[in-house]
């Protein structure tokens, strides 16, 4: 089911079934070259496989943007333990919801990623690591499973190329940490998602200690139109070092919300304008995030001539992320957001490590107590601060998560702070404080 | 204890999913799928857990308080779970939350007294560009106003 209407300015790629009667199933997805990539690259050698990915240009689509065909050209491939496919499917990152459409439209395009990304490194077995909230998609995915085993899609010598391959789905149970790469293999064992030191990389030492290619959703899902039409004309959709499509996420303040699959390269202020339909109520925007609440923070004007990619995003000091678009008005309170993203960040820590633990903690207590008008001058410094020394100095990625954002806000909008000041109402907030966990 | 067999079949089908000598990977699927049935995870449930993957009951506690969606204590037959993360508070989903409390009585992980409804204030469940989006239990429901939260809870509370 789609949840909000497409666009003619999207480049259906990972996106070309959506609509289409059944199209999570089986037959929807042979009648539309489904499973072709498959046994294209079962012919294929598997370093020609990795170079097919190399050459698509296609990076990590789950946040941190890492060039695929490089990560699985790490893995030992004659290694003489048993090699895996995991697939990041716990999709928490603030603003994301773009693998949920993925996986309920079209999972069998995902099945395919992962069948050619075993060939690659001659795995024979995966899992599909679903949050725990998305339920449904454990029934969608288990369905489609099925239907792959039940037509020889999966399992035994998959249609006489004498590959064998079996995957599952895994439910996770609540914590967006389990989304960091080594806290989801913890996970996938059995675990508390406590992240693991690195090196050695999952590539080399990941599910259940083995060499694993693990990966979001959608970088799967982008593989078998890669071995399809060739890595050049994915490669071509992008612009130059960033390939093919971005699954992108409208939300905020933004006539038309929804999640649009667009070039990569496609400017930021089309984007808002005439995908998204401009901002709601013909307000102005005020502050814009690229890819969820880990990016740091836009002003309006940072945002002019910046175009969706990672090198745009990179010059203006951001990430593209996840494709969490996040959108926020003139109306729009900073200190709250700040705020609202520390809470999250706080409750998500993992306890592990101490700056993370104790910083988020802290500045969640300073930016509350900021938000009800009880904040100081100096505050705003130390705000800063905190967040400036968890940088780098944290375990795993969460800790930069929680400040990089924290610290974009009180630099950029550091006014809003003074507005707060000496138990001045919420210049923005009409109707008392925040609830409050 | 015994589970439905739609419950027996699931946990033979986890049981067979890991490599040999990994049935712990079964764990949280498995304290997942029969809280479902069960409504929340016993003493009990971690002994046969436990048991049947091979670990001790210590190691399963020490999991199940990780993770925030394996509850020791029952919920109401409803799970009312509002998020307000960032893309749902930008459309009022912290007014939401607010109303859903004083609709239901109850705060915060509470449970209404006939044990019919419990709320939760959740972090991003997923639907952000669906905002302001709740689940009750597994459903998602998208684009939530006050009055349609209303119209939700009442129908629920009509049901048998
Ligand atoms: C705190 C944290 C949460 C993360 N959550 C997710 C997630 O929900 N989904 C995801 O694909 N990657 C997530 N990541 C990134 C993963 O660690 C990893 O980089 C990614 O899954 C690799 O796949 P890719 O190369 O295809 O992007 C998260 C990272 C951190 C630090
Ligand atoms: S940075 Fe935070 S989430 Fe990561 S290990 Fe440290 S405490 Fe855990
Ligand atoms: S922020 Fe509410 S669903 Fe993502």
């Amino acid at each position: 089911m789609l949840f909000n209407e497409p666009s003619p300015l999207e480049t259906k790629v990972l996106t070309r079934r959506f609509g289409l009667p059944n199209s999570a199933s089986i037959d929807t997805y042979l009648a539309t070259e489904g499973y072709q990539a498959f046994l294209k690259a079962a012919k294929m050698k598997p370093e020609e496989i990795i170079a097919e990915v190399k050459v698509s240009n296609l990076r990590g689509r789950g946040g941190a943007g890492f060039p695929t065909g490089m990560k699985w050209g790490f893995v030992p491939r004659t290694s003489s333990k048993p090699k895996y496919i995991v697939v990041n499917g716990d999709e928490s990152e603030p603003g994301t919801c773009k693998d949920r459409v993925l996986i309920e439209n079209d999972p069998h395009q995902l099945i395919e990623g992962v069948l050619i990304a075993g060939l690659s490194v001659d795995a024979h077995a995966g899992y599909i690591y679903i949050r725990g909230e998305y339920r449904y998609l454990i029934e969608v995915m288990e369905k489609a499973l099925a239907e792959a085993y039940e037509k020889g899609w999966l399992g035994k010598n998959i249609q006489g190329t004498g590959f064998d391959f079996d995957l599952y789905a895994h439910t996770g149970a609540g914590a967006y940490e389990c989304g960091e790469e080594s806290a989801l293999l913890e996970s996938l064992e059995g675990k508390r998602g406590i992240p693991r030191i690195r090196p050695p990389f999952p590539a080399v030492a990941g599910a259940f200690q083995c060499p694993t290619i693990l990966n979001n959703v959608e970088t799967f899902c982008a593989v078998p139109a890669i071995l399809r039409d060739g890595g050049a004309a994915f490669a071509a959709l992008g612009i130059p070092k960033s390939g093919g499509t971005k699954m992108t996420c409208l939300t905020g303040h933004i006539n038309k919300p929804g999640v649009y699959e667009l070039k990569l390269g496609f400017p930021v202020k089309q984007m808002i304008e005439e995908v998204g339909g401009g901002i709601r109520h013909g307000k102005k925007l005020k502050a814009f995030i690229p890819g969820g609440s880990s990016c740091p923070v836009l002003t309006a004007a940072e945002v002019e001539g910046a175009t969706m990619d990672y090198d745009s995003m990179a010059s203006r000091k951001t990430m593209l992320g996840s494709g969490g678009v996040i959108i926020m008005d003139e109306d729009t309170c900073m200190v709250k957001a700040a705020l609202r993203i520390m809470r999250f960040y706080a409750h998500e820590s993992c306890g592990w490590c101490i700056p993370c633990r104790e910083g988020t903690t802290w500045l969640k207590k300073i930016l509350m107590r900021f938000h009800d008008g009880q904040g100081t001058r100096t505050d705003i410094d130390l705000i800063g601060d905190i967040a400036k020394n968890m940088l780098g100095r944290t375990f795993c990625p969460l800790g930069d998560a929680a400040a990089m954002p924290t610290i974009s806000i009180v630099e950029k909008f550091r006014q809003e702070f003074e507005d707060h000041l000496n138990g001045k109402p919420c210049p923005y907030e009409h109707s008392g404080s925040m609830v409050t966990v | 204890m015994t589970f439905s067999a739609q419950l027996e079949a699931r946990f033979d089908k986890l049981l067979k999913s890991y490599p040999p000598g990994r049935q712990r990977s079964a764990m949280i699927p498995m304290l997942l799928y029969a809280q479902d049935e069960i409504g929340q995870i016993t003493g009990e449930l971690v002994n046969e857990v436990a048991t049947r993957i091979g670990v001790t009951p210590l190691q399963v506690n020490e999991v199940l308080s990780y993770y925030s969606m394996l509850h020791t204590k029952p919920l109401g037959k409803y799970h009312v779970q509002v998020c307000t993360n960032i893309s749902c508070l930008l459309h009022d989903g912290d007014k939401l939350y607010e109303h859903a409390c004083r609709k239901l009585g109850i705060g915060h992980k509470e449970v209404t007294a006939d044990g019919e409804f419990s709320i939760e204030e959740v972090e991003c469940i997923g639907a952000c560009s669906w905002a302001p989006a709740i689940q009750v239990n597994y459903d998602f429901h998208h684009h939530v106003t006050p009055e349609k939260l209303d119209q939700l809870l009442d129908g629920l509370r009509k049901k048998p």
